[in-house]
């Protein structure tokens, strides 16, 4: 590898090692505006108890400089790559990778990651195919923006798919996503994001579940048809009076995001993906330069 | 909805009885840290465990911690995780060892009503995720036991104002989770019908 190369692999390192811990102690503040209003729009005396508690949550985590929650999740990180951007996919996951191990051994954060049959350690929060990258490549542009969301297991455990046909359309849609989150109750740290992907195949169903979950709170998808889907699964979820933590009330999410593919005429595959209250997610934006900004909002 | 405040380990009954679905309890005391593999480790493997868990509040929890050069640990983010899949546990550990509460987060099925309600024990519903929060009302670890399962160790917490915690599930046969459940599904063929 060239020089620029190498320093530049070491930038991605330092700026994963840093985007993990801080992901997991500083939430945005699109996350801080829907849990506060949230607690205002809440009227169940367990539900208020809940988000009085998150609120106070988040402000100890501030003043302790401690992670919101314990559960340090899998490392998820979306990369949009620039075409000219100076350093392989290859080094950047080996620097995705590295920085996730520095970051676990240096806080130290507890480390999740075990082989899937055996359940032994497997590493820092690193083992085979772990972390997991998204990967989306982008024309005439030489930057790499990488966020980190550290993904909970109580919320990940609260991922469904379901094959609808097409003769059960989008009211098959919303049917399956109210049955899941009522299902699911108060097991994944409700209210938190919904995240749906519909279309595609399986896999990338369940995919577009989580790029929906990484996105701003409130964000619409740009293409109307789907933006007026997220609305109405938005308002419906909130409907079904699971509530903070399960425990009944008004707010059972915070919000719904739909992301879709298009797909083959006799396929209709929709995915849930939950993302628990504490939906941790911070950015670098790195330059072909190695300048780092960091982006807590992105 | 009343607000109580109860000490654990528990020596008398009245102090679970008096507990209803949907109060508020703060407790003080000793609490013990279990998990997956600490219960596995008891009721499938068939060892006893290395702690008294008589009238105990056991926490699941697999703590973030750090050990100091003298052999204990130090607490660094200690939160709760989902009780749900620890739940066929619930009967024995009433039943064997006397245990009175346990806590943790997003609730237990129907199935723990029965067993809750035989033994006096109650579930307490703690905010999963308000780790940073916890950490600050456990005052120190006091011991871990089986520590080649760690984080999974059986660990024994001392704790000041813990909570606010909400009676999930009492002794007497209500449940917070099993009433939410009913009114949506109920809501549920409201809203298809809509759709």
């Amino acid at each position: 590898m060239s020089a620029v190369a190498t320093d530049l692999q070491r930038v991605v390192e330092d700026a994963a090692a840093h985007l993990y811990v801080w992901a997991l102690k500083d939430i945005p503040q699109d996350l801080r505006d829907a849990l506060a209003d949230a607690r205002e729009r809440e009227t169940s005396v367990p539900g208020r108890r809940v988000l009085d508690t998150i609120v106070r949550n988040v402000q100890v985590a501030d003043d302790e400089g401690n992670l919101v929650c314990q559960d340090t999740g899998i490392a998820v990180y979306t990369c949009h790559v620039g075409e000219r951007f100076p350093l392989h996919p290859a080094r950047i996951y080996e620097a995705l990778r590295d920085g996730t191990e520095r970051a676990t051994l240096e806080h130290p954060l507890r480390s999740n990651a075990v082989h899937t049959i055996t359940r032994e350690n497997t590493g820092p929060n690193t083992g085979y195919r772990l972390p997991i990258v998204h990967w989306e490549f982008v024309p005439d542009w030489d930057g790499l923006d990488v966020k980190c969301v550290p993904k909970g297991s109580g919320s990940e455990n609260m991922s469904f798919l379901k094959m609808c046909v097409p003769a059960d359309g989008v009211k098959g849609i919303k049917q399956f996503v109210l049955e899941s989150i009522v299902g699911a109750g108060g097991k994944p740290c409700p209210p938190g994001i919904v995240g749906v992907g519909i279309g595609g195949s399986a896999d990338y169903a369940m995919y577009l579940a989580k790029e929906a979950i990484t996105r701003p709170i409130g964000t619409r998808n740009p293409d109307p048809v789907v933006a007026q889907l997220e609305d109405e699964l938005f308002e419906l979820l909130n409907e079904t009076g699971i509530g903070p933590m399960g425990l009944g009330g008004d707010v059972t999410v915070l919000q719904c995001h739909v992301e879709h593919a298009d797909t083959h005429m006799t396929l209709n595959p929709v995915a849930v993906n939950y993302q628990c209250w504490a939906a941790r997610r911070a950015t670098a934006h790195v330059a072909a330069d190695g300048t780092v900004d960091f982006d807590r909002e992105a | 909805m009343a607000v109580h405040e109860v000490t654990f380990p528990i020596t008398d009954e009245a102090e679970i009885l008096k507990l209803r679905a949907g109060d508020e309890v703060v407790v003080q005391g000793h609490v013990i840290g279990i998990r997956d593999r600490t219960q596995i480790r008891i009721f499938d493997q068939g060892q006893e465990p290395p702690m008294d868990l008589r009238g105990a509040f056991l926490l699941h929890t697999a703590p973030g911690v750090r050990k100091l050069d003298d052999g204990r640990y130090e607490k660094v983010c200690i939160g709760t995780t989902t009780s749900a899949r620890m739940v066929r546990f619930t009967e024995p550990l009433g039943e064997r060892y006397g245990v009175r509460a346990i806590c943790g987060k997003g609730g237990f099925p129907d199935e723990a009503i029965e067993p809750m309600r035989r033994y006096g024990m109650v579930y307490f519903a703690i905010v999963g995720g308000a780790a940073a929060l916890e950490t600050t009302q456990i005052e120190e670890i006091e011991e871990v036991a089986w520590e080649e399962l760690m984080p999974e160790c059986l660990w024994k917490f001392r704790v000041k104002d813990f909570g606010p915690l909400t009676v999930g599930i009492d002794a007497h046969g209500n449940s917070l989770y099993h009433d939410v459940q009913t009114a949506a599904q109920e809501k549920l063929k409201e809203l298809f019908a809509r759709l």
